[in-house]
Formats: structure tokens, sequence, C-alpha cells
């Protein structure tokens, strides 16, 4: 959700942004119970044989990373934010990135014992 | 004297400013706890066959757990909405009720599922002696079927007295199930529901033991990640459950009877770092639990 209008100054826009809030209480919750649903799935899902354990984790990391998006978006409102935040966060989705591509790489180049 | 831009918004950011602060926190914390990810996923693909255990954690706790903190972000993005439709009883009860979960997250980690993991014992027999515990390990089955070998027999220690006193010459150890029936198809894969140590007490030589030790953060690079990571959420989870206790006692109702806005900008930003602890945790959870 966006930041809320100067509500302190005009009771009548304060009126239609709380009215904006009630129907968003309802999403809020709806999420919430998806979330909870991709839990169960994600446990169910770690039973199921796909065929290597390298497919399992990749099937659970999809769906955390599919919970991991709805939390992000609805609860943090990163759906609809101000610019500045998303500049801020491609800084740091980059260099996080870098820090996993760094892992890989000393992987594949081992230190030989 | 009044600080600026903690209800209105920056004219340039187009944000109040402690929401900036918090991104900028949280930013940090992705770069803190990805570097530890990062090291999770670097000891795990450098596990040797065997090395890297699964089955060890209690599933359906784990799966609570996660609901819990699930649950506890709802109720606070409601105790925020509440806020700001200026219900403040409705926020009180909300607030509550995240503290609540928070709590009872901590409890169920301190209380139940660390201890226990520092009773279980877990011995990794030599690689010489590996054969003479074939009726406890099964590998020969294990590699028919392409299963990854079995080095370690885990269980209860029954003796303690034998990890110090250099007379006795074995371990005697109540072993988990599979150890009893290695080589029934149910135990190929761990099962759902956390199954105690049987009554089958087995003796290992000591001279065929490589290292016993508990499940603590030094039984194995998997323990010690997950020790640290657990911990480290968790101190992330308490410091969560200390800035609601703040909002939630009386003393900010003056906040909100001053602004209610204020307030509410106040439960979003700790609301944002409380969403950001349960995101942590939606990872921690199948790498660690399930997989």
């Amino acid at each position: 959700m966006n930041n809320p209008p100067d509500v302190t100054q005009d009771p009548k826009e304060y009126e239609e942004y709380a009215h904006g809030v009630h129907q968003h209480v309802k999403r809020y919750v709806m999420v919430g119970l998806a979330l909870l649903a991709f839990t169960g799935i994600t446990v169910a899902l770690s039973y199921v044989d796909f065929g290597t354990r390298k497919a399992n984790i990749g099937v659970a990391m999809l769906v955390a990373t599919l919970k991991a998006g709805l939390v992000a978006a609805i609860f943090m409102h990163l759906a609809a934010e101000k610019r500045l935040i998303y500049r801020v966060l491609i800084f740091t989705g980059f260099f996080v990135l870098g820090l996993f591509w760094l892992t890989f790489f000393a992987w594949y180049n081992p230190i030989v014992r | 004297m009044e600080i600026p831009y903690t209800i209105s918004t920056r004219p340039d950011t187009g944000l109040w400013n402690a929401k900036i602060g918090i991104w900028l926190f949280l930013a940090s914390e992705v770069m803190l706890f990805g570097g530890l990810f990062s090291a999770y996923v670097f000891l795990r693909l450098d596990a040797q066959p065997g090395e890297w255990p699964h089955g060890l954690l209690n599933v359906p706790v784990g799966t609570m757990n996660t609901a819990i903190l699930i649950a506890s972000s709802v109720t606070v993005v409601l105790a925020w909405a509440a806020l700001k439709m200026r219900r403040y009883r409705a926020y009180w009860w909300y607030m509550l009720a995240t503290i609540l979960c928070g709590i009872i997250f901590l409890v169920v980690k301190l209380y139940y599922e660390w201890p226990q993991k520092f009773n279980h014992f877990g011995a990794f027999i030599k690689k010489e002696a590996l054969e003479k515990y074939e009726p406890y390990l099964g590998n020969h089955r294990q590699e028919e079927k392409g299963l990854e070998p079995r080095i370690e027999i885990t269980g209860h220690l029954e003796n303690h007295e034998a990890l110090h006193d250099p007379n006795i010459k074995e371990y005697e150890i109540a072993v988990d199930p599979v150890f009893a029936d290695p080589n029934n198809p149910a135990n190929d894969r761990p099962h759902f529901l956390y199954v105690p140590p049987t009554d089958k007490v087995i003796k290992i030589e000591k001279e065929d033991v490589d290292r016993i030790d508990s499940f603590g953060p030094w039984h194995s690079a998997y323990f010690a990640s997950y020790f640290t990571i657990t911990g480290l959420h968790g101190a992330h989870v308490l410091g969560g459950v200390l800035v609601f206790l703040y909002m939630w006692l009386p003393v900010s109702k003056k906040v909100y009877q001053r602004n209610p806005e204020h307030l509410a900008n106040r439960v979003e930003v700790a609301g944002l770092f409380w969403h950001f602890v349960d995101l942590v945790w939606i990872f921690v959870f199948p790498l660690f639990y399930l997989l």
C-alpha cells in the first residue's frame, strides 16, 4: 500500500483512506492463508521423489521463492513502493547474487589439499 | 527539537525518513544472512556422500513454527491497518497476538528443539570398520539402490561415562529406528513424524569409531550451519518481540494520542523487519528440515 495522504489535515480524505485500508485487510488475510497452504505444499513435496535430491531442492526453493515473493510484495508493500527503495534493493540484489556467485566459483575451483 | 519527516514525507524522496532507514538496514541484513546461506551452500556442495545428514530435525514441529511465524506476520500487518483506521483497541489485541507468536516460536526453539539435539548422539564409524557394522548400516542395500552410504550410527548414548573413561572399551547406543532395521524400504527416506530411538541397544567398539558427538554445532558442518543460522534468526525474533513489546505497552499510547500516524509508522517499520525475519525462515525451514 502506498504511503498515506497527510490525513491529519483533512478528515474527509482520511475517511476515504481508512476505507482503502479496510479493503487491504482482506487481502492480507488471504495472503496469510496462501502462505500457510504453500507451507503444507512444501512439506508434502519434500516426501515426493523427483528423481534426484537436486531436483527436490530445486522444487522446494521454487516454492520458497514464491512464498518470499508474496511476503515481500504484499506484506512489505514492495508491489508499490517509491523509486528510492527499489534503487536500494537493486544494489542489494546485485551484491547478494555476487556473493552466491563467488561460492559457486570457489566450488568449481577447489583448493587442492 | 522536533525530528523532521517522522510522519510527513520528504519532498525529494517521497518517503518519511524511518522507511528509508529500515530498508537500508534490511539491505545490510540481506547481506548478513546471504553470507551465511552461501556458506551453507558451499559446505553442502563440498560434503562427501553420506556426510550431510537428513531427517534429523523434527518436521511437524518445524512446520508448526513456520505457521506461527506466518500468522504473526499477518497479525502485525493487521495491527498496522487497525492503527490506520484509528482503532487502538484492535491494534492492542493484534499486537499482543504477534508478541505471543514470537514468544511461542522462541520457547519451542530453545526449550524443545535445541535441548533434544544435545542428548542425541552420533558415532562416525571408521571406513575400515564399516563392514563390521553392516547389520546396522545396511550399506550393501544402499549401494544397490544407488542411495548414499551410511557412515554414522545415531541414537541415545546409554553409557555417558564411556566418553571420559578410557577403561570402557565400548559405546552403548539405543539406536534410531533406521539402524534397528536398516534394510526396511520404509527407512529409505526420512519420516515425517519424529520417531524416538528404539529399545535396541548396540555396542560399538571405541577403536572402530572415528569420533562420537552429540548433535551440537560441533557435530558436523550441517549442525554448525543449522545452529548458526537458526541462532541468529532466533536473536532477530527476540529483537522483534522486544520492539513490539515496547510499542504495545502503555508508553506507546502517548505517542498514539499525540499523533496516531506516528505510532502507525513505527509499527510499519518494525513490521517490515518482522516480515524480513519471516522471509528468512521461509528459506531456513526447507533447507534444514526437509532437504
